[in-house]
């Protein structure tokens, strides 16, 4: 299905505000390789319950989520990458969220694969998902400060009294040649 | 044994730790179970033993120079995450893919899909309790290492492909040494499907056993043989052609409760003996094609420096494994992220554990082929 039928659809069901992104030209040098639709997080949950239970569109298949940390401008771009089984069409959704506070609609009642993919997100780039059953950590600690995946991420120096980093074993190595080196006699 | 009793507060409830080294959750995961004697409340998965942070050392170095990495993905199918990262750059950069590239990368993929099985349904019969099949089915594994190493050099983590190609032409007499692997290898399959999946004693220990149906499949993500088994007719290379499957025949093995429930464990190790075959019959028709090709099997790209965002789906061993990279104009990419088979696939596991024994836990996290860096990544 077209993205433009696609956008018709959801306009008709929703009533929210959609912004359709097409894909750069073939051969072109920059630009999104796939066609997307921007949504307002507002509009979100809305758009999710149409894009999955609406006949015509049914997507059932929550293929990817990805979350993308844009520190120069200050956001956070959320993108969802959805397939119909039914209908073998594939959808693009990006929803942009503030920096500071990256607060969004949780999908994972919705597609149950969001759940850990959510997780993930949350736990690397800190964006938080309103209404997921067990919001947690899924790959780091749970006690782990910050989230690894921002762009500004500075991991601190010890973690529960482990160094977080460890001296170069080479640098090591010479050190302990030159302390244990043979004394040069002067004179000879 | 590491299975330590951590408390029980309700009488009869316990809790107890399986893993993170446990022989056979499949490399370091950890399950915390609520269980009341052998039949688990709910088995709790606890992940990130593994997490190696990929997607971040892929906003550390070039685009070219994460290949290697794309390995560690999934080290025991290393070969099709190699595809997803090259199939995804290209497509942002727009490069073309010589002929002969495209085949040597649909050889090596099948060829690495086939030693995958080997170890998923090896690893499972012996989780199940058959010790046998396991060693024997190894033996046809290192066969296909064998003739990795001498198109790429290494045994496990290939790092074969390239960014608009391939690292190496194939050797000098590789191709008839395939041929002959593949007429070796049908009638092994054969064999290991009446000795094991056609066992009566694996029969009952896996049929009807944790289905999971079609919706539930489809809404918890699941994807390539596990989506299948449970009846839903969709295969990557086929629904969504890459590279040059379009040119070629091939079946797409389905779930279909032949001896108990569509959706069950004994469908789910079935569907992936059905992909032994045809990996075999794709690769004999790739070394019949590649011959009417030239020798180009590489175009190496000039400064790389896309913008923008793309996205590549390839069927791995492990079923879709979706590449997703960002790129800003700078050699490194700017984002990447690599949704995996097992990721999806250990995402049911605490909705599937309810109720089951915990030696079923084995067999499903077993019949799910899930393995343990490909989540954590």
């Amino acid at each position: 299905m077209e993205l433009a039928v696609i956008t018709a659809t959801l306009a008709a069901h929703t009533g929210a505000v959609l912004r359709a992104e097409p894909a750069a030209a073939a051969g072109a040098k920059e630009g999104p390789r796939e066609a997307a639709l921007r949504v307002d997080a507002d509009s979100w949950p809305d758009v999710a319950q149409a894009l999955r239970h609406d006949p015509a569109l049914a997507f059932d298949f929550l293929v990817n989520l990805t979350a993308v940390d844009w520190a120069k401008r200050d956001e956070i771009e959320v993108v969802y990458h959805l397939w119909s089984y039914v209908h073998r069409h594939a959808v693009v959704i990006k929803v942009t969220l503030p920096r500071q506070a990256p607060r969004i609609a949780s999908v994972a009642s919705i597609w149950h694969a969001a759940d850990w993919n959510e997780r993930e997100q949350f736990d690397l780039l800190g964006v938080e998902f309103v209404g997921h059953p067990d919001l947690r950590r899924l790959l780091m600690p749970e006690d782990w400060p910050g989230h690894p995946m921002r762009k500004d991420y500075v991991e601190a120096a010890s973690y529960r009294g482990m160094p977080t980093t460890r001296p170069n074993p080479l640098e090591l190595l010479a050190q302990h040649d030159r302390a244990h080196a043979a004394p040069t006699k002067e004179g000879e | 044994m590491s299975e330590v009793i951590l408390a029980s507060p309700h009488g009869e409830e316990m809790t107890l730790s399986m893993g993170p080294q446990h022989p056979s959750t499949h490399g370091v995961i950890r399950f915390i179970i609520h269980t009341d004697g052998e039949v688990m409340r709910e088995a709790v998965p606890d992940v990130g033993y593994l997490h190696r942070s990929i997607e971040h050392i892929a906003e550390k170095c070039t685009y070219e120079g994460f290949m290697p990495y794309t390995d560690r993905v999934d080290y025991v199918c290393a070969m099709t995450a190699n595809h997803a990262w090259a199939l995804a750059v290209e497509k942002l950069g727009g490069l073309p893919v010589p002929e002969r590239a495209e085949f040597l990368r649909v050889i090596s993929d099948e060829l690495n899909r086939i030693s995958s099985h080997c170890v998923a349904l090896g690893a499972t019969a012996m989780d199940v309790g058959a010790i046998t099949p396991f060693p024997y089915i190894l033996r046809e594994r290192e066969y296909v290492n064998e003739l990795l190493e001498e198109l790429c050099g290494a045994r496990l983590t290939y790092n074969y492909h390239r960014i608009g190609g391939v690292g190496w032409d194939m050797p000098a007499g590789w191709r008839d040494k395939v041929l002959r692997f593949c007429d070796h290898f049908l009638p092994v399959v054969d064999e290991f499907e009446q000795l094991v999946a056609r066992n009566q004693i694996f029969i009952e220990r896996t049929r009807n056993l944790a289905v999971i149906t079609a919706d539930e499949a489809k809404s918890w993500g699941l994807v390539g043989p596990n989506l299948r088994a449970s009846g839903v007719d969709f295969d990557v290379r086929r629904d969504l052609p890459y590279s040059i499957y379009p040119r070629l025949q091939f079946a797409v093995p389905v779930g279909r409760g032949e001896l108990g429930t569509v959706g069950d464990c004994w469908d789910r190790y079935v569907v992936r003996i059905g992909e032994w075959r045809e990996s075999v019959r794709i690769v004999r028709q790739c070394l019949d094609l590649i011959l009417a090709t030239d020798k180009t099997f590489l175009i190496p790209p000039k400064k790389l420096r896309p913008t923008g965002d793309a996205m590549a789906r390839i069927e791995a061993a492990r079923g879709d494994m979706s590449c997703y990279v960002v790129g800003d104009g700078g050699p490194n990419a700017y984002r990447a992220r690599f949704r995996t088979g097992s990721f999806n696939a250990m995402g049911i596991i605490r909705e599937k554990s309810r109720g089951l024994m915990i030696a079923d836990l084995i067999a499903l996290i077993a019949s799910l082929d899930i393995v343990a860096p490909e989540i954590d990544r």
